[in-house]
């Protein structure tokens, strides 16, 4: 049993009660909600005529259905734009703050939440959105839940759980240039699995880490649940407090002073146990790619697609089925395999550091004949402050289309989607079959800047031969 | 509303394979709807479109099955609550299994729906001896822990928090939630964020 972790104070902080069944009421701080997993929730407490019990520690948005090239109401398809009624008229009747497109803070909920400071150290999160972990970049146990359990924080504020394990991953050393956090991820869940954090929380930490901005530290922590993990974190330190000085929701005035104090007594102590320990070498990290169908079957881009043999035998099966699907041949490099479109944001990259890297590598060179390149920032917030600096201009001329904020093609509920057998250079977080629209649609998983060297290059290509 | 889930008695249906996500069990486009209703036809979608009458859920030996046998980390993926809504409303009513991801595995128990684990070998027999006798009677006892079929008995594994909650009809958690208030006002009281972020 882990001890002394932050994963265990911030746990012991929010307890209400243990259950009869054993479990633990926990308390949650921070209520994020969107328009596909909410819907059924406030049925449901209208069925049991239940209020909301802490309407001001729920946060609405729309992200996921939002078309991102013409937002105009009412959207071309009815279905989204029942949707975003049906969240509308739920938060007015419950006093719940609502970001709607248009208000400069609307965006995919993982990335407007850190970008106002709602999302803080020490607080507990839930959404109904796997990728909910993102938050644990700040120090926060965020996790993502179904559409029963968002009824029962809205009537209740609390969930019933039962704890995790906690792992502790280090990454020493220093990434070199073109790795990124993304390759990071993909690197711990090609090393440990798909279902290697099931049950576990993942404590990320070692100088790889530390040297990470916050945003880094978010793409990191948002694919734990692709590892298995339904929450992974990371310590808060000077670098979380540095962001979050002087953000909406973060603790203004003489408040400040006590909420560093609060948050740095937070972090794991020196003698902290866990139930596991992992340590990685940021040298032997590369530009990482998946070649498959689940997020752990990756390689760096300089690998050849793995033979079943050179796979661990409960593997073998996965893999058969990923090159069938894939139509790619183990043995392969790659790099050169030929891309349709290429796919820059999501909320695990869709943040305006994303959008510097993937701009660097477009500046000057234009996307290649054939390829649909387009970018869509993560925020209302995010978008602006790209104009601002210039990405825009940087983009279009490149040749990529810039879009409007919301999850778009990483699972493609809105108009942006994969045709037929298309293969997509993607820097979202899932290449299931069928995931980006087209039951028969193929996906790359990589970094924003390795999305944008795939677009210039019509192919997979090595980031670092571009830089 | 809640009821104790004690024994589910019916016939099996497996479906082989490690890793099978939420987009497969509901592709995402099925997800634009304000209700569960209807979910139930959609199930694997894509799966069954792509060898048409081949897939477990199609085939006509399988209709009306009730106990889902599959391998490891089923459900993994997207939190979508609409994959066991799309699941029971097919009409699954247990799943045994090698192992579940987490968050399926508690949008599961949020309805109900017991989601057990057995070791490989006793999941590939019993996947094995319902493929070849469809009409074959699967007893899911959840008090006693165990499977039964033909002359076999396994041992079958499940958390004691979400067990207990099963057996004793405690797993539509709201109500009990919900009877703690005063402890919950209290919590919320004593977490400084909340404090700083009041009336912003």
């Amino acid at each position: 049993m882990s001890e002394r972790t932050l994963f265990d104070k911030v746990w012991d902080a929010h307890t209400v009660r243990i259950l009869p069944s054993g479990q633990t009421q926990l308390f949650i701080g921070l209520h994020l909600i969107h328009e596909v997993t909410s819907p059924q929730a406030f049925a449901m407490l209208r069925e049991r005529h239940l209020p909301v019990l802490f309407p001001e520690r729920t946060v609405a948005t729309v992200d996921h259905i939002i078309p991102t090239d013409n937002r105009a109401r009412p959207f071309a398809d009815p279905l989204a734009e029942e949707m975003i009624r049906e969240l509308e008229r739920n938060c007015r009747q419950y006093g719940i703050r609502f970001y709607n497109s248009g208000s400069g803070r609307q965006g995919i909920v993982h990335v407007i939440a850190p970008e106002q400071g709602l999302t803080l150290p020490g607080m507990t999160i839930a959404c109904g959105d796997s990728h909910t972990s993102t938050h644990g970049a700040f120090g926060a146990i965020a996790f993502g839940i179904g559409t029963s359990q968002v009824r029962d924080v809205l009537a209740t504020q609390t969930l019933a759980l039962s704890k995790l394990k906690v792992r502790r991953i280090e990454i020493q050393g220093k990434l070199g240039p073109g790795v990124y956090a993304k390759d990071v991820i993909l690197h711990i869940i090609r090393k440990l699995g798909v279902k290697g954090g099931v049950g576990y929380a993942y404590e990320y930490g070692g100088s790889a880490i530390e040297a990470m901005s916050m945003e880094e530290r978010m793409t990191l922590c948002n694919m734990s649940i692709e590892g298995g993990a339904r929450c992974g974190y990371v310590n808060p330190d000077a670098v979380t407090f540095e962001y979050l000085r002087g953000r909406e929701f973060a603790p203004q005035g003489s408040d400040w002073e006590e909420a560093v104090a609060w948050w740095r007594s937070l972090a794991s102590d020196a003698d902290a146990r866990y139930d596991d320990v992992v340590v990685f070498q940021a040298a032997d990290i590369a530009p990482t790619v998946t070649w498959g169908i689940t997020p752990g079957q990756g390689i760096g881009v300089n690998e050849r697609i793995p033979a079943p043999e050179d796979l661990p035998e409960s593997e073998r099966e996965l893999a058969k089925e990923a090159y069938a699907y894939m139509d790619l041949q183990p043995g392969d490099p790659i790099v050169g395999t030929p891309v349709d479109v290429c796919f820059i944001g999501s909320c695990t990259n869709g943040r305006l550091s994303d959008l510097r890297e993937a701009a660097k590598i477009a500046k000057g060179r234009r996307v290649a004949p054939g390829v649909k390149a387009f970018v869509v920032p993560g925020s209302e917030r995010v978008k602006q402050e790209a104009e601002q600096e210039g990405l825009r201009e940087i983009f279009e001329a490149a040749g990529f289309e810039w879009r409007d904020p919301g999850c778009s093609m990483c699972l493609a509920m809105n108009p942006d989607r994969l045709v037929g057998r298309q293969i997509s250079a993607s820097s979202s977080n899932r290449n299931f079959k069928g995931r980006q629209g087209s039951p028969s649609g193929r996906t790359l998983l990589m970094s924003p800047a390795m999305v944008a060297a795939a677009a210039v290059s019509g192919k997979v290509v090595d980031v670092r031969t571009l830089l | 509303m809640p009821s104790e889930v004690l024994t589910i008695t019916g016939r099996g249906i497996p479906l082989l394979g490690n890793d099978i996500d939420t987009d497969r069990i509901i592709p995402a486009r099925f997800l634009k709807c304000v209700t569960f209703d209807g979910l139930g036809q959609h199930v694997f979608a894509d799966d069954r479109a792509q060898d048409p009458g081949q897939h477990p859920f199609d085939q006509p030996q399988y209709q009306g099955s009730q106990i889902l046998v599959v391998n490891a980390n089923f459900g993994c993926g997207s939190s979508r609550e609409h994959a066991p809504q799309a699941l029971a409303k097919w009409g699954i009513r247990a799943l045994i299994g090698e192992s579940f991801a987490e968050i399926f595995f508690g949008n599961c128990l949020a309805l109900g729906i017991p989601c057990v684990t057995a070791p490989p070998a006793v999941i590939q027999a019993l996947q094995k001896a319902v493929a070849e006798d469809p009409q074959l009677q699967l007893t899911l006892d959840l008090p006693n822990k165990q499977v039964r079929w033909g002359e076999n008995t396994a041992a079958v594994e499940i958390p004691q928090g979400a067990w207990q909650m099963l057996v004793q009809g405690t797993w539509d958690a709201t109500g009990q939630l919900l009877a703690a208030k005063a402890q919950i006002q209290q919590v919320a009281a004593s977490l400084p964020y909340v404090r700083w972020q009041q009336a912003r």
